[in-house]
């Protein structure tokens, strides 16, 4: 090998600082990403707690968090029933969200016409009001409540998807593509090997805003269905019988939920598309 | 100094094609192309001959927009010439081929590989008679090379503009291509680290059987790396002058300041103002020195 005086060598060490990778399981239950945000936690109910006894709301204006564990007692075999119901009609309706957005973000993406001629379909679709649609489907269909839910999860949560598909992938430089199409490279490829990969950024994040919205979508539906199920329709009943505890308790019970739906995508996002975090230096 | 001559190590893969140098490796004929805009077509290349030689270096310089990275197209047969041919190897090119390798002036990087994957992304395409291994380790080869040696797994955003066009010079160059198309690879970079790499390319050039086509907008990069330069007229494009760089043997960074070299400059700065208009075609004998002996001029208006 030729010395290769002019070429620079690298100044900073190419190699890793070796990773603390047996960092213990106590020293991250007490770190701040975990401690602060449970004290912000029990902070909150405090403050509750306090609000609702210092005014001296009775539990049929303002339920307090020491009302919680007996409605959750009492009802404890219909939360997870519910839960469960609740949970697999969102994560159906975003999977189907996610096939149907991604393909039509495809269609979108790949050509100008259908870019055109679809995007208005799209955004006007997107603009009405999915509280008024929500009766509808549910008259549609009467007593078809998985088929409802699933719909309206769905419906709630397909346009950002699309649209972010069909940006990511119309906006691919021409380069990368060039990178491959100059040997040879057939239009699949490019699309898993770069045009895919290149979107995944752009997909997390408009996942992240369908999780959430597929989830309001199954609980719209569920409150309004006559005899519904899931959360939703435990709130409804609770709502009827006054018990206000159940009715928080059912709140508190879909945020747990929707915090846990939400950190899955974003545990997704990490694995799948971890690459597009920069270090904040 | 550079040693362009044989390196005694190739590298784990060596190209064992080498009969009689073949001429006219690659051959541009009389090529024209016209892109068709809102505002009707637009001319962009008017009856273009190139020729390179197996082991060419030629530099294509020439005013802005007057239609090098299109010239690059055609090459790489990613366009079709509206009339003319390029034929590369002895076969007319239609559509894109696996033995070319290309780099731009952006260097595309795909974020979610390492540098080590990103060089290595062209024989994922190509049909490969190597191993993984191999694969790998020609990479690596490749990257050493050019000074890249321990980032092979870094991602690209950790690396520097001319380390990244360094990488990308690589994957350019990994299934072993008979033509290098480089169009403006080196146009971002400021001037020392362009240096820099200008010398890198000798070093590669030296141990890698390459034809190459450098579209650049540097004279002195021109007359530094190429064996011929071409200077393009303005749109539609012709060939309005050949510059022949007189073998030297080994070149580094100081002939660029010697007599030859400012008169080669010289010359090709004057075919550039011509090309912009801004000069006339003749030059009044004592304001441009004689062109060097090796020198042509071609298409002179
Ligand atoms: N896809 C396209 N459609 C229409 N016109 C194009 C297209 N690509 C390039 N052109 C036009 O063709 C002309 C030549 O473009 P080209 O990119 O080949 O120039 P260039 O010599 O590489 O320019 P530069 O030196 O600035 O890189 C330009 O006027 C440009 O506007
Ligand atoms: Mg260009």
């Amino acid at each position: 090998m030729t010395p290769m005086a002019y070429v620079p060598t690298p100044l900073t060490s190419a190699k890793d600082a070796a990773a603390p990778h047996a960092r213990s399981v106590a020293s991250f239950l007490t770190s701040r990403a975990v401690v602060a945000p449970l004290a912000a936690v029990v902070v909150f109910l405090v403050l509750w707690e306090l609000l609702v006894r210092v005014n001296g709301w009775p539990d049929y204006v303002m339920a307090s968090p020491s009302d919680l564990p007996p409605a959750y007692a009492d009802y404890w075999s219909l939360f997870l029933v519910m839960g469960w119901q609740t949970l697999w009609r969102t994560v159906v309706g975003l999977v189907l969200a996610v096939i149907v957005g991604v393909l039509i973000g495809m269609v979108m993406g790949f050509s100008r016409v259908m870019r055109e001629a679809l995007y208005p379909l799209l955004v006007g679709f997107n603009a009405i009001p999915k509280a008024t649609v929500v009766p509808i489907v549910a008259l549609m269909f009467v007593g078809a409540h998985d088929f409802n839910t699933v719909l309206i999860a769905f419906m709630i949560s397909f346009f950002p998807i699309a649209v972010s598909v069909s940006i990511g992938l119309s906006t691919l430089e021409p380069e990368y593509r060039d990178i491959l199409r100059s040997l040879g490279a057939s239009q699949t490829t490019i699309f898993w090997k770069i045009a895919l990969p290149k979107t995944l950024p752009e997909f997390f994040g408009a996942l992240k805003v369908a999780v959430t919205l597929a989830f309001i979508g199954t609980n719209l539906m569920e409150i309004v269905s006559p005899h519904g199920r899931g959360l939703g329709a435990l709130f409804d009943s609770g709502k009827t019988n006054s018990d206000y505890p159940l009715m928080f308790a059912v709140l508190i019970a879909l945020a747990f939920l929707g915090i846990v739906l939400y950190y899955v995508v974003v545990a997704l996002e990490k694995i799948f598309a971890g690459w597009a975090e920069r270090s904040p230096t | 100094m550079i040693e362009s001559g044989h390196g005694s190590s190739r590298g784990p893969v060596s190209s064992q094609r080498r009969g009689g140098r073949v001429d006219k490796l690659i051959d541009i004929k009389n090529v024209r192309h016209a892109y068709q805009t809102q505002d009707g077509r637009l001319p962009v290349l008017d009856g273009l001959d190139i020729s390179v030689p197996e082991g060419g270096f030629v530099a294509v310089v020439g005013p802005s927009g007057c239609g090098k990275s299109t010239l690059t197209k055609l090459i790489a047969g990613l366009m079709k010439p509206d009339e003319g041919e390029v034929w590369l190897h002895g076969k007319r090119v239609t559509s894109p081929r696996s033995t070319v390798g290309m780099a731009f002036q952006n260097p595309v990087m795909l974020e979610w590989r390492t540098i080590l994957k990103n060089v290595m992304l062209p024989l994922e395409i190509v049909a490969s008679k190597m191993s993984r291994r191999e694969q790998e380790e020609r990479a690596r080869y490749l990257l050493a090379l050019v000074g890249l040696e321990g980032f092979e797994d870094k991602r690209p955003s950790e690396l520097s503009g001319g380390m990244r066009q360094r990488a990308s010079l690589c994957r350019a160059l990994v299934h072993q291509p008979d033509v290098l198309i480089l169009d403006e690879p080196f146009g971002a970079l400021d001037a020392f680290t362009r240096e820099d790499l200008w010398q890198t390319m000798h070093q590669v050039k030296a141990k890698e059987p390459f034809t190459c086509v450098l579209i650049t907008h540097d004279l002195r990069e021109s007359i530094f790396l190429a064996d011929q330069v071409v200077v393009l007229s303005q749109r539609p494009a012709r060939t309005q002058y050949v510059l022949d760089v007189p073998d030297t043997g080994p070149r580094d960074l100081d002939h660029l300041y010697t007599p030859e070299a400012a008169e080669m400059l010289n010359i090709l700065r004057h075919q550039i103002e011509v090309a912009q208009g801004r000069a006339p075609a003749q030059p009044e004998a004592d304001e441009v020195p004689e062109p060097p002996p090796g020198s042509t001029a071609q298409g002179m208006v």
